[in-house]
């Protein structure tokens, strides 16, 4: 299945996967620096040189990534503020913009993540929750990449659900 | 009006699936109010008021100047929220197929997850 991206009310988006892994796998890949910073890389000619994480309620954490060309930085940091193994997490996102340019965040958002299984699938659900819709559509629209073509398949594929 | 408020209202005027099926149809060329309501089991007040929606996103435009007010859908307009929201998704997919490969590598080596469980 793949990632679904939804827009729940004006202020929100929800991001739907699944993994055929037990739960608690899906879980440590998402808690764990060593792991997280295997695959929380976007897109390609990202590293990830800072990752720490105390995953605990009131625990604080810091992710950095840095591009391959030119060596730009940016990131995100916050705190944890829901930790309920293996099912779900809460925790605070502020943008940190480094060098990338553009304000840091003045609200941070709040992410709420669900780990669900059955039948050895476990279903991922993150919601995500801006401070408002301008800060919502801000953060969606920054998700972008130079030179990603975009063509009118994408409209087709849209107009294909739409019937 | 400011890009971010014009945003907004595209992802409204996108997040009712009449308003995305009344896109669909004008994607195959221009109609008239009473053209639209066809399909659907609605009245054409009722159509209005989602063409209204989607008239202030500026998803479509109106001739007035032909009798019959044709609704032309704004092609470049719907690509920018559509390439917004996908690029988007584009991000997170490509973490979660690396997440996929590293889940598998994981559940590949029963010894090293025996260690990792003591």
């Amino acid at each position: 299945m793949p990632t679904e991206v939804t827009q729940p009310s004006d202020r929100e988006v929800r991001v739907v996967r699944t993994f055929k892994a037990p739960r608690q796998l899906v879980w440590d890949a998402h808690t764990k620096p060593e792991l997280v910073s295997k695959w929380m890389l976007g897109p390609p000619g990202w590293t990830m040189p800072v990752c720490e994480m105390d995953v605990r309620a009131g625990g604080a954490y810091r992710w950095r990534w840095r591009s391959e060309e030119g060596g730009k930085e940016f990131g995100f940091f916050g705190k944890f503020i829901e930790v309920n193994e293996p099912s779900k997490i809460v925790h605070e996102e502020n943008f940190d913009p480094g060098d990338m340019g553009g304000p840091m965040s003045s609200e941070p958002a709040i992410i709420t993540t669900l780990y669900e299984e059955a039948n050895e699938i476990t279903t991922l659900t993150l919601t995500m929750l801006f401070a408002s819709k301008e800060i919502r559509d801000a953060a969606v629209s920054t998700g972008m990449t130079d030179g990603m073509e975009i063509g009118y398949a994408r409209l087709d594929e849209m107009f294909k659900q739409a019937a | 009006m400011q890009a971010t408020e014009r945003l907004d209202l595209t992802f409204a005027a996108l997040a009712d699936p009449t308003r995305r099926a009344i896109l669909a149809r004008l994607a195959t060329g221009e109609a008239s109010v009473q053209e639209l309501s066809e399909p659907f089991e609605m009245s054409q007040p009722a159509i209005s008021k989602h063409l209204k929606v989607l008239e202030r996103a500026g998803l479509i435009s109106v001739d007035i100047d032909a009798q019959r007010r044709p609704r032309r859908l704004e092609v470049k307009r719907l690509e920018e929220a559509v390439v917004w929201i996908e690029r988007y998704r584009e991000i997170f997919e490509q973490n979660y197929q690396r997440l996929d490969a590293l889940l598998e590598e994981l559940q590949a080596k029963p010894a090293k997850r025996k260690k990792k469980k003591d």
